[in-house]
């Protein structure tokens, strides 16, 4: 265990909260108590060692994929490249946009092959890997702006549903976006692949060269970013609902294609209140729920 | 340098971190180029307190027990509960629950405020405007400038007349600009032979284009007041540089009560009162808000008389970004050294003491006579249970303030409601969340709707249609007693 890494029960008693470095990941899992102490010292251990090794290949890591790229070492940093791969010959992407979900993936895969749990989740900063027996199933809350603690909507995914990974993206989150959108919540295969094509999706959420939105070079708010002198948005000003309607149009069609090709299973896009969903049977899977304003401004 | 990079060797990630950036964990930073460690906080994961409780991992495993929240762990909140406009009818929810074994009442409504505003707190001291002079939004007057405050510029918006005194638009554009700035939205506003400022609750104003950083800690004289007991004994004398008034420290009255001798050094500038300087230089982005970048330039020749070689002067600004040490030589010239450990503490907490400058949004409103008439038949009384602190009133779950006098009007921080808090009627005027909660045998004296009373596990069963929330760690819960907040 190296001396960074914080380990610590929630005030709950239920979830563990493991932080080291910018990695900060709430776990639950669910199944008899002796599994549960199984599971989380299992995912303790594996934790010790995740930002060292990953750390070991930053310098790759950082470097734009390309498909033909030397295999990494590490298996996370394998787990990122595979995410990110499909994308490579289209847009610029790093393996750094899956390494959230591949943590998470890492750590989740640590619990439930030392334990026997009937559910599990690994929240990585907002991606999300989940294990689900046959028959079980998770709510997940859904947040508009990932900078403010309030739900648009849940999701109910059931063990039936080809989705173990959840992942958020956008402009307010603590990574860089290189769009607009306040939140692209992905559903996915795995919490890698939804991690990354957050980030695609997020990226392509977007209106060039408009006036209101503030963007400045990646290198000169962190010099040492993997998006080097690409524009990142810093501010973006009150968007007319037609100027809102084509930004999430963008990234929409980025979205649905994606579900097409298998990627994704569902995506939702938001951007200054408005909400836009982009995949097949997506209308059971989510439910918005917000308390409906629309009476108040009639 | 102080616009360079420096590397975090927290973690292994080595972030080269920029001043006044985080590194990728948001948990370093680089302020002035020194690393310092931020409060810890879990991304998303707001509904635990910021700087969690510490449990020991796995000490005492507690299973889950698969309870879920008891009553007294939820309040509901006037966010879309509707309003019953003109209000005579019963508020749309008047929730009982049980709180420590007295049955507590929260009359739950959506108000209707056309007697409303914004007040709103600039924290700069770039001129955005005289006072009185008119703030318009969108082409139209929506408020004026009121007084200055240290270190802030306070603004009113909003109001009656601008709402519905005016022409359409001006009430259209007031009733916007409340709106977005309460629900914590940018709005750009411009003064009248003034400045455009471009404000966001909770965050930095931009004047003219240009975002403002960090507070001064005072003026130059008031730096001096604050920091002479430290300074005493380890430098002979302070000027403390300021385009406002520049401080001089054995001159000054804080000085003159530690009995710091005179130095002998001249000042240039207007003198004000003893220690205090007007105009030593040109306004400017350099040293203090002045145009200067030789500190030195602003010092005439040391008094010969008085002054004696190695004479300690430290000159510094007012937010402690610059700072330079020298020692008068044989000649009486000031040389320029290193410096001392000793002093170095004390520019560090000038720079420690610059809050960062924000916006903030306070949202004023009156509780009028039909919207208390939902509360009771008997409006006053409502009133008078609210000033006898038996009635607790909230807007959205956070703490208002309560003026005194007649009526209830309320003043409360839009920041610390939920977002998207407000709405609007065409009217046009705000509809804001307002709450209010007593004791049950007290709602029951004033005249309450004791028929309309539901217990809270009614409005749980329709979950569909409720927005749960965590409870903000940094407002009082609503429904805890005075004594027991939590």
């Amino acid at each position: 265990m190296n001396h960074r890494a914080q380990i610590r029960l929630l005030p709950d008693g239920r979830r563990l909260h493991m932080q080291d470095g910018p990695i900060d990941v709430i776990l639950e899992a669910f199944g008899a108590p002796s599994e549960i102490e199984v599971a989380y010292r299992a995912a303790a251990a594996c934790f010790g060692g995740v930002l060292d090794e990953l750390c070991g290949e930053l310098e790759f890591l950082r470097r734009p994929a390309c498909k033909d790229a030397a295999l990494p070492s590490g298996a996370i940093a394998r787990r990122m490249l595979a995410a990110v791969r499909p994308y490579a010959s289209h847009t610029f992407v790093t393996p750094m946009a899956a390494v959230a979900g591949a943590v998470a993936e890492d750590l989740l895969d640590a619990m439930i092959s030392a334990a026997k749990l009937s559910r599990a989740y690994v929240n990585d900063g907002g991606d999300i890997a989940l294990h689900l027996q046959t028959g079980e199933r998770f709510v997940v809350g859904l947040v508009e702006r990932p900078d403010q603690a309030s739900l648009f909507g849940t999701t109910t995914i059931e063990s039936c549903d080809p989705i173990r990974g959840i992942a958020t993206s956008g402009w307010r989150g603590r990574s860089f976006s290189l769009g607009i959108a306040d939140a692209v919540t992905v559903l996915a295969g795995t919490a890698a692949m939804a991690d990354a094509a957050a980030t695609v999706v997020a990226n392509a959420v977007d209106l060039p060269g408009h006036p209101r939105i503030g963007r400045v070079r990646a290198c000169d708010l962190a010099p040492d970013s993997d998006l080097g002198e690409r524009l990142v948005t810093q501010s973006v000003g009150e968007l007319a609902p037609g100027e809102i309607g084509d930004a999430l149009e963008a990234g929409g069609r980025i979205a649905e294609a994606l579900c097409g090709s298998g990627l994704i299973r569902a995506a939702a896009l938001n951007l200054q209140g408005e909400t836009r969903v982009i995949g097949a049977g997506w209308s059971q899977l989510v439910e918005i729920s917000v308390c409906d304003r629309s009476m108040v401004h009639a | 340098m102080a616009d360079d990079a420096i590397r975090c060797d927290a973690c292994p990630v080595l972030c080269y971190i920029k001043p006044g950036r985080t590194g990728s964990c948001d948990r370093y930073a680089n302020a002035d180029g020194q690393l310092v460690r931020l409060d810890p906080h879990v991304v998303l994961e707001r509904a635990v307190s910021r700087g969690d409780t510490v449990v020991p991992f796995l000490e005492k495993s507690r299973e889950w027990d698969g309870a879920l929240v008891s009553g007294e762990e939820t309040f509901v909140t006037a966010i879309g509960a509707g309003t019953t406009y003109p209000d005579y009818k019963p508020a749309p929810f008047i929730i009982s629950s049980e709180v420590a074994g007295v049955d507590m009442v929260t009359v739950v409504t959506e108000g209707i405020f056309s007697y409303c505003g914004v007040k709103l707190k600039i924290d700069t001291d770039r001129h955005l405007g005289a006072e009185c002079s008119t703030i318009l939004a969108q082409g139209e007057a929506v408020g004026h400038v009121t007084t200055s405050e240290y270190g802030s510029q306070m603004l009113s918006l909003g109001g009656v007349r601008h709402l519905t005194g005016g022409s359409r638009h001006e009430g259209t554009a007031t009733c916007d600009t409340l709106l977005n700035l309460c629900n914590g939205k940018v709005v750009e506003l411009k003064i009248e032979n003034g400045a455009t400022v471009i404000v966001q609750a909770e965050e930095a104003p931009i004047v003219d284009g240009v975002q403002e950083e960090r507070m001064r800690v005072g003026c130059g004289s008031a730096t001096i007041g604050m920091f002479a007991k430290q300074w005493f004994g380890k430098v002979d004398e302070v000027v403390v540089v300021d385009d406002h008034i520049t401080g001089v420290f054995s001159e000054h009255q804080a000085g003159k009560l530690l009995g710091v001798p005179e130095s002998g050094i001249a000042m240039k500038g207007r003198r004000s009162t003893p220690g205090r300087y007007f105009r030593v230089a040109e306004p400017g982005t350099s040293w203090g808000g002045t145009n200067i970048d030789d500190p030195l330039s602003i010092l005439g020749p040391f008094d010969r008389e008085v002054a004696k070689p190695g004479l300690r002067l430290l000159m510094v600004s007012t937010t402690g970004e610059h700072y330079a040490y020298f020692e008068l030589d044989d000649a009486l010239h000031p040389v320029e050294k290193d410096l001392p450990a000793a002093l170095r503490e004390s520019v560090a907490r000038i720079r420690e003491n610059c809050e960062p400058a924000l916006c903030t949004v306070l949202f004023m409103g009156g509780a009028g006579g039909s919207l208390r008439a939902g509360v009771t038949e008997n409006p006053v009384k409502l009133t008078h249970s609210v000033r006898d602190a038996l009635t607790r009133v909230t807007c959205g779950g956070a703490p208002v303030y309560v003026w005194p006098g007649g009526g209830i009007t309320i003043m409360a921080d839009v920041s610390r409601m939920p977002e998207n808090a407000f709405g609007y009627v065409p009217t046009p005027a705000l509809v804001a969340p307002i709450e209010f909660t007593l004791k049950m045998s007290d709602y029951a004296t004033l005249g309450g709707y004791m028929d309309h009373v539901r217990p809270l596990s009614s409005i749980n069963r329709d979950e569909e249609s409720r927005r749960r929330l965590a409870a903000r760690p940094d407002n009082p819960w609503p429904l805890a007693s005075e004594k027991n907040e939590r």
